[in-house]
């Protein structure tokens, strides 16, 4: 699987917000395996350098970082944002949110067109945060997109995928074009089932950061996104509505009357 | 003269932004900034002068999902 030429073996992608604190951050982060996660940029407070220390550990663990433009709600908010992001932590990549709605923390698709085509423009590899829409998703592709990310639900509200039809639908529409599951996991069998669709990956924070153990959900979350992906690979069977015996019927004892 | 950083006022010497995040503190720091809603990068903070009432936003990484 590769992101804008950047290939990497784990397809899960996980967030760095919300953990009891950093030891268990960075525990967790290892026991995933992933090797991209999301950071966010925030006003840094005068003697505090709470910021510093952070990106001092995020860079001690070695992996990737995937900057989010998180709590903008204007394209000026999320472009100013990128630009900072690209500067600060040195990379193309933006995870482009521009969010409308307080309540579902839903994406402004329209904002997040508009972002999108501004930031292609200069350069920026994009990660948009958008619905399953697939007119949306045409949009974002034809704006310079080579990844989206569609939400299974909103963020943080552990509900799974809303609308596998949806998701599946976008699949097939976009082959070519890696396909991430962003927000609204909650549970492994969750990803599973967003691996099992053909997604490419699963970008998850809260599910792991929250559970009472976030390393070894972590490491439930990596098992579960691999054991979807194979399980996609193999071709699972169609569902059907009769019963069809397992056990062959043939050479059967007679022992009835 | 007065301007505001990270929402907080602020009375300063007119100058650079560079001058003026050093005398503040954030020297050295792993940090982005902009004024008035605009991204100023830090190759130029040492040309870009200050004005009355600006505001300047300066953030550094953190935690995000």
């Amino acid at each position: 699987m590769s992101f804008y030429g950047v290939e990497l073996k784990s397809r899960l992608l996980l967030g760095t917000a919300r953990y009891p604190s950093p030891k268990i951050l960075g525990e967790a982060i290892q026991a995933s395996g992933a090797e991209v996660v999301t950071v966010s940029l925030r006003r840094e407070a005068g003697p505090e350098r709470a910021g510093q220390s952070f990106w001092s550990m995020v860079r001690s663990l070695g992996v990737r970082v995937l900057p989010n433009t998180a709590g903008c709600h204007t394209v000026k908010e999320a472009v100013t944002t990128a630009h900072m992001a690209r500067e600060l932590f040195e990379t193309p990549w933006i995870k482009l949110e521009v969010i409308r709605d307080e309540d579902t923390l839903q994406p402004d698709v329209f904002g997040l067109v508009e972002a999108a085509q501004v930031l292609a423009e200069e350069g920026f590899e994009i990660f948009p945060y958008t619905t399953e829409d697939l007119a949306v998703a045409d949009r974002l592709v034809e704006a310079g997109c080579r990844v989206l990310m569609p939400w299974g639900a909103p963020i943080g509200s552990a509900r799974g995928l809303n609308n596998v039809y949806g998701l599946k639908a976008l699949r097939a529409h976009f082959p070519d074009i890696p396909l991430v599951v962003d927000a609204g996991v909650g549970v492994p069998s969750h990803a599973a089932a967003a691996m099992e669709l053909g997604y490419d990956a699963v970008l998850l924070n809260t599910a792991v950061a929250e559970a009472g153990d976030p390393a070894a959900m972590a490491r439930a979350f990596a098992l579960a996104i691999e054991g979807g992906r194979l399980a996609f690979n193999a071709q699972p069977m169609e569902p059907r509505d009769m019963a069809v015996p397992s056990t062959p019927t043939i050479g059967r004892a007679a022992l009835g009357d | 003269m007065q301007i505001y950083v990270n929402g907080d006022q602020h009375d300063v010497e007119p100058g650079t932004l560079a001058v003026t995040l050093d005398a503040l503190g954030f020297g050295g720091r792993k940090i982005a900034t902009a004024v008035n809603g605009r991204f100023v990068a830090a190759a130029v903070r040492s040309t870009t002068k200050l004005a009355e009432g600006d505001q300047i936003e300066v953030v550094a990484p953190m935690q995000g999902g």
